[in-house]
């Protein structure tokens, strides 16, 4: 008797198994991504589009409209379509580094510009699809193909801090959230809330979901969970980062958005915009 | 090559040669004319040489830049050494009579070399603002590429919202434009 | 909704940056991604002034990687999407019309050339030939428009919008500064007018029904896994856009029949190249003028016929042999001789054309000349 896996209804059966490796994260997100798009019936209005590296894996994954598009640009492609179709939900997926270096300016950006679009960060601690190579978001002394000896910090920093980076440079609108694998219900719970955040119109959100890659981190199955539930959560708190609509203080808030809302300050700065023009004649 | 006027005016940034350019243009596009008009750009927004490319003519104009000008006027000392290059024996070659010790600088070949006393003009007689008008004013009589009232009508359209808050400017501008082409009336006499 | 943008027809004075905002308007084009960088910025603060007003609508990105691929997205929703830019930002451009190009997406790209390599001028050039007709890691399978006019930049950014979504392949109109910045006058009218229906657009992505149960989702992808696969792609692009180039092609020709010098000119450079070629004409000498217009395809086959009878092309351009290269291809196995005048980054006037073929045919340039015209010198 075959058993057939309960299946996301978003899923598309015609392309599983999927093509991820064994043990991958990957298809947990997808899992957790699939369920959320479900449970919010948002199937036909889903664009979704998925990054170079693993996550260009997923471009056949679900039975919604996909682009596959280049290293680190999926987020610029998902605005793309966002600006000129306002009714589709946009998911940008993504990995560590086509989120948090070569596609860092699009991130910071997007988020800046509080696009009314979902970005999904599949943080595995290096360039996996590469072969295995330092990422920003690689551990402290973690050994990876281009730091044999471990990653020193001195020399390459601290894995980065993408969800309280977004917070970081986000308004009170936006949303933010760590989940991990390691936690499916979570990891969906902060998937349906930054999609709603998005059918609500309010404005940015994002998730990093913590996820395992024992092909490069050369783990069992065993080490792997405790990989990622132990050492990765030392250093990447999982838990939301920011929800929308939580009063903030000045500090959260931003202080352009604060200023912003002054009237004074909007009549001078109104004034010198006028002023400057004038003296372009 | 064809009966295609070609013009360069050229001085500081300020002086306000691209402005005069943009208006003779459009009066000359606005009497049916082919003009075609382009001012030299750079990294430097302000600072630095100005100059501003025209031609006027009845057909399509060739290339937007010209290797030589039927008229040059340089308002600078920076402008002159600048704009020589556009000079040959058929070029009328005009600078501001305030400039000095240009002596050695001024084109060789010039057709004929005008100096005219623009710039103390706008000082004392009328106003340092309509310097660039005067110009204009010596530009379309060296030329001819429009009309006197027609000028009047392209100063009117481009500054006429100025005008109507101090009609005083208008008969200033006019002034000035007919200031222009005395000047040079009078020195080509 | 807002009325036309343009009724009927009307005689303008601008510059050509203006132009393409309005031709975009006319094209009723949807949305404009954008990038600052000199000399096309006024096309955006143009459409930023203009498009509100009927209902379009404009994005600020952070960069031209990213004013590439937003307007890839926007495409890729069905929409008439567009962008502009030169130099520096085109070579950024490049990566999304590469994916353009492997996704057939529709983009509109007006680029208006600065001076190279790198920043090097803000004024003019026309040395991004190369990057505009071949940029990117593919084969330059786009449709490139070079324009020489500010009646070209509204015909032809049009027209990109129509040719780009009947055939699938990322459209370029490639000016320059100088048609960017410069001044004069054209006629801007409403295509529908003149009864030119724009082409329908589709998206390819965010269509109605459920995927999977009312059709299709859409699986668009760039990456392939095996070389059997991307070459059985790539090929029959490559037969799509053999079959299109005799449709596409676009060229102006003028004394080419009985003429023995061809002057080989594109863009802004043509301007001088006709000014030169009936001056000399004007002069006794049998000279002709040639320009492509679609500089991908290439209009290989007319000036293959043009070389067979011609006794000398002179190929005139504001670059250091792009234009040439491209001639050299097309015209490969013809006998004709090549002559050259190559001004990178700076501008080419007529006078000086018809004083190089003057002195070309006085025996001033030695050792290329090889027949006799207009009974001067050795030819």
């Amino acid at each position: 008797m075959t058993v057939v896996p309960n299946m996301p209804k978003a899923w598309r059966k015609e392309s599983k198994p999927h093509k991820f490796c064994p043990g991958c994260g990957h298809g947990l997100v997808l899992k957790a991504l699939g369920e959320a798009i479900d449970e919010l019936g948002i199937q036909d209005r889903v664009v979704f589009g998925c990054d170079i590296g693993c996550s260009l894996l997923a471009w056949d994954f679900f039975n919604v409209d996909t682009v596959q598009t280049h290293h680190g640009r999926t987020t610029p492609v998902m605005t793309g379509v966002k600006r000129a179709r306002p009714d589709r939900i946009c998911i940008a997926y993504m990995g560590d580094g086509g989120g948090y270096a070569i596609g860092s300016q699009h991130l910071v950006n997007a988020a800046s510009r509080n696009e009314k679009i979902t970005v999904i960060l599949v943080n595995n601690c290096n360039y996996a699809m590469t072969g295995g190579q330092m990422a920003p978001t690689t551990l402290p002394d973690m050994k990876t193909e281009t730091t044999p000896y471990g990653r020193n910090v001195e020399e390459t920093g601290y894995p980065t801090q993408g969800p309280e980076m977004v917070a970081a440079i986000t308004g009170e609108d936006a949303y933010t959230a760590r989940g991990t694998v390691a936690n499916l219900r979570q990891l969906k719970n902060y998937l349906k809330k930054a999609l709603q955040n998005q059918m609500e119109e309010r404005g940015f959100s994002f998730v990093e979901a913590l996820s395992g890659c024992p092909t490069n981190w050369s783990t069992n199955a065993k080490d792997t969970w405790k990989f990622l539930e132990e050492m990765m959560t030392r250093f990447f708190k999982v838990g939301e980062v920011k929800t929308p609509g939580k009063e903030l203080g000045s500090e959260g808030k931003g202080i352009a958005r604060e200023e912003a809302g002054k009237e004074p300050a909007k009549e001078q700065v109104e004034g010198i915009a006028r002023e400057e023009k004038k003296g372009e004649e | 090559m064809d009966a295609t006027v070609k013009i360069a005016l050229a001085g500081e940034g300020g002086q306000g040669v691209q402005s005069v350019a943009g208006i003779m243009v459009e009066a000359a596009n606005d009497g049916g004319r082919e003009a075609l008009y382009i001012p030299n750009f750079g990294v430097e927004q302000r600072g630095g040489v100005s100059v501003a490319f025209c031609q006027i003519s009845d057909q399509k104009i060739g290339s937007p830049k010209f290797k030589k000008a039927d008229l040059v006027i340089a308002l600078s000392d920076r402008a002159v050494r600048r704009t020589r290059q556009y000079v040959d024996k058929d070029t009328l070659f005009i600078y501001d009579a305030s400039l000095k010790g240009l002596e050695n600088e001024l084109p060789q070949d010039a057709k004929k070399i005008l100096a005219i006393p623009a710039l103390e003009i706008a000082k004392n007689e009328l106003h340092p603002r309509v310097f660039n008008i005067i110009i204009m004013g010596a530009a379309i009589e060296a030329t001819k590429i429009i009309g006197m009232e027609q000028a009047k009508k392209a100063v009117e359209k481009r500054l006429g919202y100025k005008f109507a808050q101090n009609p005083k400017l208008r008969e200033l501008n006019f002034q000035a434009l007919e200031r222009g082409a005395r000047l040079v009336k009078e020195s080509l006499a | 909704m807002a009325d036309k943008p343009i009724e009927g027809e009307k005689r303008v004075f601008m510059t050509g940056n203006e132009a393409v905002a309005w031709a975009a308007l006319a094209a009723d084009a949807d949305i404009m991604y954008g990038y600052p960088i000199t000399p096309q910025n006024e096309i955006m603060h143009y459409w930023t002034r203009l498009a509100p007003r009927y209902e379009k609508r404009f994005l600020q990105t952070e960069d031209e990687i990213s004013a590439g691929f937003t307007t890839c997205g926007g495409v890729l929703s069905g929409k008439r999407a567009f962008t502009a830019t030169a130099g520096p930002g085109n070579v950024l451009m490049q990566e999304a019309m590469s994916m353009a190009e492997m996704l057939r997406i529709p983009t509109v790209l007006v680029v208006q050339q600065r001076g190279g390599p790198s920043t090097a001028t803000v004024i003019y050039s026309q040395q991004e030939t190369t990057l505009t007709c071949f940029g990117g890691n593919g084969e330059g399978m786009r449709i490139v428009y070079s324009t020489s006019s500010h009646q070209d930049l509204f015909d032809y950014t049009i027209k990109a919008f129509n040719i780009a979504w009947k055939y699938r392949f990322p459209t370029f109109v490639l000016g320059d500064g100088y048609q960017a910045k410069m001044r004069e006058s054209l006629y801007i009218y409403d295509p529908e007018g003149k009864g030119m229906a724009m082409e329908k657009t589709m998206p390819f992505l965010g269509q109605e029904g459920m995927p999977g149960v009312d059709r299709e989702p859409a699986h668009l992808r760039n990456t392939y896994n095996t070389e059997e696969e991307l070459y059985a792609v790539i090929s029959k692009y490559v037969e799509e856009y053999n079959k299109l180039t005799p449709e596409v092609v676009e060229y102006q020709a003028e004394d080419t029949d009985d003429a023995e010098i061809i002057l080989l000119a594109h863009g802004i450079v043509a301007r001088a190249a006709l000014a030169a070629t009936r001056t000399l004409r004007s002069k006794g000498v049998k000279a002709g003028y040639f320009r492509p217009i679609t500089l991908r395809p290439f209009p290989a086959e007319q000036l293959r016929q043009i070389a067979r009878t011609a006794q000398k092309f002179v190929v005139a351009e504001s670059a250091q042999g792009q234009l040439l290269k491209l001639v050299q291809e097309a015209i490969y196995g013809e006998t004709v001789p090549l002559e050259t005048y190559l001004k990178p980054g700076q501008g080419i006037t007529g006078e000086e054309l018809v004083d190089f073929i003057d002195s070309m045919i006085n025996g001033k340039i030695k050792g290329k000349l090889n027949s006799k015209i207009n009974g001067k010198g050795g030819f």
